[in-house]
């Protein structure tokens, strides 16, 4: 008999339901008696010393329990750490969860407050007198690099330069990858394009403002519930920013409304656990829509030089950059993987990438799908067509034959195993999509693009109930499918149905540490660990029965869902199943069950190229997206439709990439379109379907074959359209985001404006 | 200044409260009446998280006040099953994988459900232009486009 196998079929996820009837809690939702609420005042200024903070009218207020300013925080050493894809400096996060000595952007929280209602927490805040100095300040990355620039952190010294500088700037750190030689590559190219770019700041755009409970007793317990990326990381934070001990306190992720990287920090949570270990009452907080703008972390807006040669065959020989990414106030742009990923889809023996981590009175950044990696592969893959252009070669075949493969030595280090960056560029060439007819107007892109993907300490737990179903528990939040592909793994390890397994996430008191829902890493590290819980159970099982049956260890085998006997002993007894098990589990030693605790090594890194076509209206300069194809290599796709949906969700959040979204600064240092009407992200009349084709080269350090899928989908769309829009206008945009007002300069400039003849 | 008392019909059963003047509809079905599957992405009425339909006609809960509830039929996400049934776009979102994150998926069903019930058979560009007021970032709308037309499809063949 073969057991129904679950990996590879789209299953309704198990927490479904609950999320189409509105039962589902995300971060807003819970409550708590007697619960306080908690709001925060913010910084008007972009730059400006805290001369002073005076509370006591608003503590004075009726129905004010607790306020917090920066008095309330201890100050913490500079030390970086670590932090997934991002590195991180505990005396930064004090200063960016509560301002000091200085507020470095405008939104900046100074102080919070706690009270009985939000109306009377409002009316607290404007009672709250802060004397500031205003300072100048700087919002362009390069404006930010001029020796006369405002400084930001007068202790800032340019990491990463030999000497160490005389004076402090805005330049936090420069970084460097370097291959071959890079002034002998050029020396052999034939064709040398060298274009400069750049992006605006974009926001991760989740729909699910930031939200967070938090009760303290008398003793110092904490309970914390907050929508995030990373409870275990959010419960390792506060322990550290509130001096607790990390096991007093206990966080549960609520279901999360998004996060694409930007909750994988914490803001809100600190400040609800100070303000109820004063208030000794519960506090919640929500943020409103202009403070996720203001407050929390976009990713960076960039400015990037690109210079790549090649031969007239078509043979890239040598790959140049520099890039300037905003971190924001405070040091930390995702610059580095910026540097590693831009050349890394092509096989390019010469390759130099500089780049510099740049402070600015920004809202510090925060990780954004793939972290640095659509800027500089824009800027690349911009180059690559244009390089395919002049030498009049088709740019699939162009990328083909440049293409990293299996053995390829990358540019920021290692040797590639098996990668599928060729598959899909086949896949795509394959399309009736590439070969379609266009109109005038019309455009036609491709790009492809790079993500490492990332590993990490896991921790999942598989429980064998009293009637046999199977109760998992993992520690990682899930947004997008987790569960289901978790219990999909559990039903095909064990030989039961789907239904038969229930999955949760678990809080932080249920299991072992945890890294954060980030890196594309969760379904990858999680499947890996429920792996090893079932075998544990498997085996377990395997010497229950030995014992019971009075055989030897190898006399038994675990398969099809069944502790089976071998050899001549399987006349004598009965085969079990899992549930006949789980009837004698207190008879033959206990609760059955198994726990994986892992450090997930082997991330296989994702490739896609995209393709799109798109039309550009020359009277306003808008621009529609008219068709779109995604093929990116899964590994292997545990639920096919989830990971498609991971390839569509990414193509059109690098669409509003692309065409519309910015963070609009007026000369004030003032965020101007702190709200989704202002701050357009792409809405369902604004695309048309995104065609997916699945790619699996399979994963060889994976036990399916998968790879993360989650960020990869991002990188390609921002050159892709960019390239189509050349095809298009016959201009090459090199600022993004393109939109109409910028389109419509760009072709009045050329005389190509104006109504379209009938 | 005292609270108001306001009666309405919310999915079908009588209910009063008190409210603020400022209070939205969407802070007092979220607060008051403890009906937290409408949610508020933006308390603008650009995202459609808060989506209800007010005597039938599709509205952001967040753009309406308490107040103005008064008399009025109210019909939320918690209202759309029926017993043990899911409405056939609830069934259909999750077949169809038309959700990841969750956050827009109340909103968007009782906006799809709204215009399933003015126009049964609609084209794609009529469901998308319908459903431009409320905001998804993960899914990119499509498997949300598709499991509306699919669902259109079923309900008129009954």
């Amino acid at each position: 008999m073969t057991m129904q196998t679950y990996v590879g079929t789209r299953t309704i996820r198990p927490d479904g339901v609950d999320k189409v009837t509105g039962r589902a809690r995300f971060g807003a939702d819970f409550n708590l008696p007697g619960q306080l609420i908690g709001r925060v005042l913010r910084s008007p200024h972009p730059h400006a010393r805290i001369l002073s903070i005076d509370t006591s009218k608003a503590e004075a207020l009726p129905g004010v329990k607790a306020v917090v300013t920066r008095d309330d925080f201890g100050d913490q050493p500079s030390e970086f750490i670590p932090a997934g894809e991002m590195m991180m400096n505990y005396r930064d996060v004090v200063r960016n969860v509560m301002a000091r000595e200085k507020a470095l952007y405008e939104g900046h929280a100074v102080a919070a407050v706690a009270a009985t209602s939000a109306a009377v927490a409002r009316r607290a805040l404007k009672l709250i007198d802060v004397k500031y100095e205003v300072l100048p300040h700087v919002i362009d990355v390069v404006d930010a690099m001029r020796p006369d620039a405002p400084l930001l952190h007068e202790d800032l010294y340019t990491a990463g330069v030999e000497p160490k500088p005389e004076k402090p700037s805005n330049v936090a750190k420069r970084v460097e990858i370097t291959l071959g030689d890079i002034e002998a590559g050029f020396g052999k190219a034939d064709l040398i394009i060298e274009r400069e770019f750049r992006t605006a700041a974009v926001h991760q755009g989740y729909i699910e403002p930031h939200a967070a409970l938090a009760t303290v007793s008398e003793d110092g317990s904490t309970e914390l519930w907050t929508t995030t990326q990373g409870h275990f990381i959010v419960r390792a934070h506060c322990a550290r920013l509130l001096g607790l001990d990390i096991g007093r306190i206990r966080v549960t992720a609520t279901e999360i409304g998004g996060g694409f990287g930007g909750k994988t920090v914490v803001y809100l949570e600190p400040l609800a656990i100070a303000l109820s270990r004063k208030a000794r009452r519960p506090v919640k907080m929500v943020m409103t829509r202009e403070e996720v703008f203001k407050a929390s972390g976009p990713t960076s807006g960039a400015t990037v030089r690109v210079k790549l040669g090649a031969t007239k065959d078509g043979k890239f020989v040598a790959g140049f950059a520099e890039l300037k990414y905003q971190a924001g106030a405070f040091p930390g742009s995702p610059v580095q993987p910026g540097v590693m990923c831009a050349f890394a889809p092509y096989d390019i023996e010469h390759v130099n990438v500089i780049g510099f981590d740049v402070v600015s009175n920004r809202p510090k950044v925060a990780a954004y799908r793939a972290p640095g990696a659509p800027i500089s592969e824009y800027a690349v893959e911009s180059v690559v067509d244009e390089i395919a252009k002049k030498l009049d070669i088709d740019p699939i075949d162009l990328r083909m034959q440049n293409a990293a493969r299996e053995g390829t030595k990358a540019a920021y280090g290692p040797k590639f195993g098996p990668i599928g960056l060729e598959e899909t560029l086949n896949a795509i060439k394959k399309t009736e999509h590439w070969n379609a007819p266009l109109r005038k107007w019309q455009g036609r892109g491709v790009a492809s693009g790079f993500w490492f993907n990332i590993g990490g300490e896991t921790c999942a737990s598989l429980t064998v109930n009293e009637d046999g179903t199977v109760s998992l528990m993992a520690g990682t939040p899930d947004i997008g499918g987790l569960r289901a592909s978790l219990a999909m793994v559990a039903a095909d390890e064990l030989g039961i149905p789907y239904d038969k397994v229930r999955p949760i996430i678990g809080d932080t008191g249920s299991l072992g540490f945890n890294f954060l829902t980030g890196g594309s890493r969760s379904t990858f590290s999680g499947s890996m660990a429920i792996v090893e819980a079932a075998k544990q159970i498997k085996t377990e099982l395997c010497a229950r029965a030995a014992k019971l049956w009075e055989l030897k260890p190898d006399q038994v085998e675990f398969a099809d869902g069944q502790v089976k006997p071998l050899g001549a002993a399987a006349d004598k007894v009965k085969a079990m199943s899992i549930a006949d098990f789980a009837k004698v589990a207190g008879k033959t030693g206990g609760p059955i069950g198994g726990t994986g605790r892992i450090n997930a090594q082997g991330a296989g890194p994702s490739f896609g190229t995209h393709l799109v076509d798109l039309e550009v209206d020359p009277e306003t300069g808008r621009t529609t997206i008219l068709r779109y194809t995604v093929a990116q290599d899964a590994g292997r796709a545990i639920h096919p439709a989830y990971v498609e949906g991971q390839f569509q969700g990414g193509a059109v959040q690098g669409i509003g990439w692309a065409l519309n979204e910015e963070y609009v600064y007026g000369a004030d240092g003032k965020l101007q379109n702190a709200g989704f009407l202002d701050y357009r992200m792409p809405v369902a009349s604004d695309v048309p379907m995104i065609d997916t084709i699945l790619v699996e080269v399979a994963n060889p350090k994976h036990p399916y074959g998968v790879r993360g899928v989650g960020e990869t989908p991002i990188v390609p769309p921002l050159g892709a359209i960019a390239n189509a829009m050349e095809g298009a206008t016959g201009i090459r945009f090199t600022e993004l985001p393109m939109s109409p007002p910028k389109v419509l300069k760009a072709l009045k400039e050329r005389g190509l404006n104006g109504r379209v003849a009938p | 200044m005292a609270k108001h008392h306001i009666e309405a019909v919310v999915n079908g059963d009588a209910v009063e409260f008190l409210c603020e003047t400022e209070e939205t509809l969407l802070d007092v079905l979220r607060d008051t009446l403890h009906l937290t599957g409408s949610k508020e992405g933006c308390a603008s009425g650009d995202c459609g998280a808060c989506s209800v339909t007010l005597d039938g006609r599709l509205v952001c809960s967040c753009l309406v006040l308490g107040c103005e509830a008064g008399g009025r039929r109210i019909e939320t996400i918690e209202g759309m099953a029926k017993g043990e049934a899911l409405h056939p776009l609830q069934q259909r979102f999750l077949e169809h994988a038309a959700l990841q994150c969750g956050i827009c998926t109340p909103g968007f069903l009782v906006a799809a459900k709204a215009l399933l019930e003015r126009t049964p058979d609609p084209t794609e560009t009529e469901v998308r232009y319908w459903l431009a007021g409320n905001l998804c970032r993960c899914t990119g709308y499509d498997k949300i486009v598709s499991a509306v037309m699919d669902t259109a499809v079923a309900m008129r063949k009954g």
